[in-house]
């Protein structure tokens, strides 16, 4: 276990007891919530490390390096982008799955644009927002995190790459 | 939040399926373990023909699985606590007042707080628009909702580092205010606002 891990762990913990010390039901329904979201992510969270697994072991690291490595530059900008637009992730499990990408030989310009991406666009929302937002709100919203979501990506690139 | 019994578990339900108009959630959960059982299945099928490469690769799992048991019900337990404490009702409230700086600030605060998914806040963030909330302040807030969450972050620092994640965190914040602000100039521009416009001065 992990220095970070430990300190999380142990921040909860305090919430928890400080949370039980003022309301027992409210801990209770909390401690509800996490359960049922739990069991609700279980199948994806253990989809998406089987897929590093798979990731890992198989792919050569050669394809990662040439698609959405450091050299690729924008186009692997691009191409992160856009699958993390497409792709319904839930953002719990991404950032392990770009830790492993990381190690591959992914760059971090790269994986700043998935990540922020798969967060900010979601296109399996898109008839929802358009339907409570309108097009023009929607379209705009969309349109432009994909340029921040770009401008972050450089960014993050030139400093820590 | 009251602990349900059986029968308004099947309540929630309904109204969760009705606050997320175009995704069945029983579908989501199929979709979710078709997929995790057609990687775990191509993982111990590849794993048992390439040997050296599986050992490597169920390996690489396993780490990964010993740390999302360490860290998944405890950002859970975070989600579900601010899920009692933090009423959704306050952050709509909060959220129509203001449309100066402050105003914007208080939308990317109100944002990071976990509320609920994404397909949630739109709603919450279509009903504050109709009532004439600021069009910057309901953008920077649905973009905060979507791209910070609190607990979420404890995720990020473990597998990504302090450093990605408070560039990335610092970053987006900087960013979505010029966006909002930008897309309220946009929005303003189009020729339905205007008609809209009109029709409000007659």
């Amino acid at each position: 276990m992990s220095p970070t891990a430990i300190a999380i762990n142990s921040f909860v913990g305090i919430c928890l007891i400080l949370s039980l010390f003022k309301d027992k039901e409210k801990t209770k329904a909390a401690v509800f919530i996490a359960w049922n979201a739990l069991k609700r992510l279980a199948p994806s969270v253990l989809a998406v490390i089987a897929v590093i697994g798979l990731i890992v072991g198989f792919i050569p690291p050669k394809w990662i390096a040439s698609s959405i490595g450091s050299e690729s530059g924008i186009v692997g900008v691009v191409v992160a982008a856009l699958l993390g637009s497409v792709l319904f992730i839930p953002a719990i499990i991404a950032f392990p799955l770009a830790r492993s990408l990381l190690d591959l030989g992914a760059g971090v310009m790269a994986m700043a644009a998935f990540i922020t991406t798969l967060t900010m666009i979601g296109f399996v929302f898109l008839p929802v927002e358009i339907k409570e937002m309108g097009k023009r709100f929607a379209f705009l919203r969309n349109g432009l995190s994909m340029a921040v979501a770009v401008i972050i990506a450089v960014i993050m690139g030139v400093v820590l790459g | 939040m009251k602990m349900s019994t059986r029968r308004s578990r099947g309540e929630k339900e309904k109204r969760a399926n009705a606050a997320s108009p175009g995704l069945p959630l029983r579908k989501r959960i199929k979709w979710d373990l078709a997929i995790m059982v057609f990687s775990a299945t191509a993982l111990f099928a590849l794993s048992i023909i390439f040997q050296e490469k599986g050992e490597k690769a169920v390996n690489i799992s396993w780490e990964f699985f010993k740390e999302m048991a360490f860290m998944l019900p405890a950002v859970l337990l975070l989600m579900g606590l601010f899920g009692v404490w933090v009423d959704r009702r306050m952050v709509v409230k909060y959220l129509g007042e203001g449309s100066g700086i402050g105003g914007l600030l208080l939308a990317i605060l109100l944002g990071t707080l976990p509320t609920g998914p994404l397909y949630i806040a739109f709603p919450l963030a279509g009903m504050l628009l109709k009532k004439g909330a600021r069009v910057a302040n309901v953008m920077i807030f649905l973009s905060a909702w979507a791209c910070i969450k609190l607990p979420l972050e404890l995720m990020e620092l473990r597998f990504l580092g302090w450093e990605f994640t408070v560039l990335r965190l610092g970053l987006t914040v900087a960013l979505i205010i010029p966006m909002g602000l930008l897309a309220e100039a946009f929005y303003r521009r189009g020729p339905k606002a205007e008609a809209r416009h009109a029709e409000a001065e007659l």
